[in-house]
């Protein structure tokens, strides 16, 4: 009993002086600001920054290949903290929110075809484009859930993709995963927008879909000058360098796509 | 030889003992501008503009691009972006027919190819429009016009035609026997060999009877009845079938010393030469059990597919889905507005009960697929890391070898979409692939600045 315990102990201890030694012998040298910053990260580790996590970005920082500021996630004092770290400063920036510009469930869009593949959107859009006869529309096979890190986008129970403002950081992680295109970062506090993307003519987006907008130019036509939503091929879009924020511009459309809300509710919440 | 793998599906050829038939003139013709792999021409005329037959719409732009031609003499309803098989509306031209059918004045004078240089003929052959018949469509002048280091010393002539329920090649072997073996001869000439193989699947030797009585006493050609097994008309196992020579992955035939042209290309090559005629119709075969009267049809490329469906009796009330191409590689329609095109070889109607509606279940492990893959991949571990969008992984499977034949899916008794992933698994390798090349040309810039710095 006696001697395979003491034989046991020395090796343990033997090996524990090995690596002990090892570990200073072979130490990397690493700049310590890196592991200060990377302290200060959320740890998210979503990939918003396009490095292959927080402390991947930290380095980048450090080796000056990355600025300061490019985590997407953290808030204003962080990046300050960051940027400090380094010796630099960065310019305040105003909070963004994903936004997906479609509403069209399986309640209001028309379908081409029946799919019944792999439940994921880039699959279904190698598919002439996806099942929706909109060819803009979403999917609904979730992609963008899947790669939000932070659980910001639910489902509708009609199928259509959609972010939840409190919880998402702008990572952009959705936008880059969305097929179709239909995601767009947008600031936090613009409460109108126009939730479409089909470029269709009025007559072929109203049969694709109940809530396409038509490229009527109400919305456009109720600026005197200077409009802050204009029509460009068949679609509105706003100009969220100087969003408008009238709540009455959501009652012109005639279809609702154009919608106001900083939530962005679909159309059968707004109206219950 | 026998390649490893395949399918033997059941083969539905009905529609063998039909003469082809040419389809009416019709009203109205739509066509696409992209009907060929590679660059979409450069469209030559506008809304308004009077055509004639067989005048060019576009103009090719670069070497691997063709033209497409007006089927008949009539007028431009617009230029825009119409429905196309593969899917998404894609920019055509659409034309009413005056019903003079008015040939074009500019075509070229008809010309013995014998005794014309490969130059001149390779140019008169991309002036023609000719892409490959067999349904992918590649520009045929690219496929002649092998790099120099390449030494090709034998064209392969493919009849194999393994699609189940096509029988348009089958046809064209039996009634243009001749003009086969002619433009097999003028192909011959183009790339300056001296030896073709004719390789037909053993279900059809009426069809190369035919070819070996056709055959000009100056064309060399050798003939082989090879196994009726699907993909059989695939170019890889065709030539190793043929002379046993294996395209190394990631290869084409001519690293093997082979082009490969199907038996409907020959035709259009002849007829682009010793006519004049651009390529402006092909054979086609409509059928399956949701069609009331099927045919081998002579359609004009453009032709309407409710026009070509209404020629044939129209379909059955139960029809359940109509493909273009044949039921293991063609690519299912949901558009009836949509046009025949050059790589349309045949439209086939099931009935609702026979385009299963299966909801694909987990892998069971069998191996089934395994056996069936003539590229001797393992689409059972492939589909399983597809599905969990593990797309890195997918190049260590050699995902980027799959032909997408759909031999796997076929024998899979789970019902697994596994062509499905593949073809997503591919797209996503490619694009990994090319990220990194892009981030290590990225990285050499850097480190070039940092070591001139
Ligand atoms: S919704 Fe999009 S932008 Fe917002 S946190 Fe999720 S992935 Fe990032
Ligand atoms: S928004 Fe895009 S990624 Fe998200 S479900 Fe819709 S189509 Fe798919
Ligand atoms: S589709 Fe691809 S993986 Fe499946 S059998 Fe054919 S070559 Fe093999
Ligand atoms: S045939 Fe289908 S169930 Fe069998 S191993 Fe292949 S994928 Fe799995």
């Amino acid at each position: 009993m006696l001697v395979p315990t003491v034989v046991l102990s020395g090796i343990g201890l033997l090996s524990g002086l090995g690596l002990a030694l090892a570990a200073r012998a072979f130490a990397v040298e690493t700049d310590p600001r890196q592991d200060r910053i990377t302290e200060a990260l959320p740890g998210a580790n979503c990939g918003g920054c396009g490095f292959a996590g927080c402390g991947d970005f930290a380095g980048a920082v450090v080796r000056g290949d990355a600025q300061p500021d490019g985590c997407p996630v953290c808030d204003q004092e962080t990046r300050r903290l960051v940027a400090a770290i380094v010796g630099q400063t960065v310019q305040d920036r105003a909070p963004r929110v994903a936004l997906i510009l479609c509403q069209g469930g399986d309640d209001v869009a028309a379908k081409k075809y029946r799919y019944n593949g792999l439940a994921s959107c880039a699959s279904a859009a190698l598919l002439g484009g996806g099942d929706k006869t909109c060819g803009a529309g979403c999917l609904g096979l979730g992609d963008c859930q899947r790669a939000c890190a932070f659980g910001a986008v639910e489902m509708t129970p009609s199928g259509v993709a959609r972010i939840i403002p409190a919880r998402c950081t702008a990572c952009g992680q959705c936008v880059a995963a969305c097929p179709k295109d239909l995601i767009k970062l947008v600031p936090a506090e613009a409460t109108i927008h126009v939730l479409c993307s089909n470029h269709d003519r009025g007559p072929a987006a109203k049969k694709a879909c109940a809530v396409a907008c038509l490229g009527c130019k109400k919305c456009e036509k109720s600026f005197a000058e200077d409009p802050r939503i204009k029509v460009a091929d068949f679609l509105a879009y706003i100009d969220y360098e100087h969003a408008p924020d009238d709540p009455a511009l959501a009652a012109l459309c005639p279809t609702g796509s154009l919608v106001c809300s900083g939530a962005a509710a679909p159309a059968a919440e707004r109206t219950s | 030889m026998k390649f490893r793998g395949g399918v033997h599906p059941s083969y539905h050829k009905d529609t063998a003992g039909l003469q082809i038939e040419t389809l009416p003139l019709l009203h109205r013709y739509v066509v696409p501008i992209a009907q060929h792999l590679g660059a979409p021409g450069k469209v030559l005329v506008a809304k308004g503009d009077r055509v004639a037959r067989w005048q060019p719409l576009s103009e090719p732009v670069g070497f691997v691009s063709v033209s497409v031609h007006a089927p008949t003499s009539g007028t431009v309803k617009q230029v825009a972006a119409l429905p196309h098989p593969l899917g998404r509306p894609m920019l055509a031209v659409e034309i009413e027919s005056d019903g003079e059918d008015r040939p074009w004045d500019g075509l070229a004078p008809p010309a013995d190819w014998r005794t014309l240089d490969p130059a001149v003929l390779r140019r008169a052959i991309q002036a023609a429009g000719v892409v490959g018949l067999g349904g992918a469509t590649f520009p045929t002048h690219v496929k002649l016009s092998p790099p120099a280091e390449k030494k090709i010393d034998l064209l392969v002539l493919n009849g194999a035609e393994c699609e189940p329920y096509l029988t348009a090649d089958h046809r064209v072997m039996l009634e243009q026997a001749a003009e086969v073996m002619e433009g097999l001869g003028l192909m011959m000439r183009v790339l300056g060999v001296t030896r073709a193989c004719v390789g037909i699947e053993s279900n059809k030797p009426d069809a190369l009877e035919a070819l070996r009585r056709a055959c000009p006493a100056d064309v060399a050609a050798e003939f082989m009845l090879l196994e009726t097994k699907y993909p059989q008309g695939s170019e890889k196992h065709l030539i190793y079938a043929l002379c046993g020579r294996r395209v190394p992955p990631g290869g084409l035939p001519m690293d093997v010393g082979c082009v490969v042209q199907n038996v409907g290309t020959a035709v259009a090559c002849l007829e682009a030469v010793r006519d004049g005629l651009p390529m402006t119709e092909r054979v086609a075969t409509v059928t399956g059990a949701a069609i009331n009267v099927p045919h081998n049809l002579r359609v004009r490329v453009g032709a309407p597919l409710l026009d070509v469906l209404a020629h044939c009796g129209g379909v059955t009330p139960d029809v359940g889905k109509v493909i273009f191409g044949g039921p293991m590689m063609g690519i299912g329609q949901f558009d009836l507005d949509v046009p025949l095109i050059k790589g349309t070889s045949g439209v086939l109607c099931l009935r609702d009960d026979e385009a299963a509606r299966f909801e694909g279940g987990p892998c069971i492990r069998c191996g089934a697929c395994v056996d069936a893959c003539p590229m001797g991949l393992v689409p059972s571990a492939m589909g399983l890391i597809a599905e969990r969008f593990r797309f890195e992984e997918l190049g260590d499977w050699h995902v980027l070898d799959c032909i997408e034949c759909g031999s796997c899916a076929y024998v899979c008794p789970s019902r697994r979409p596994l062509v499905q992933h593949f073809k997503r698994g591919k797209a996503e390798w490619r694009g990994i692939l090319e990220e990194r090349r892009a981030k290590s040309e990225r990285d050499a810039k850097r480190a070039e600045t940092a070591a001139t710095a």
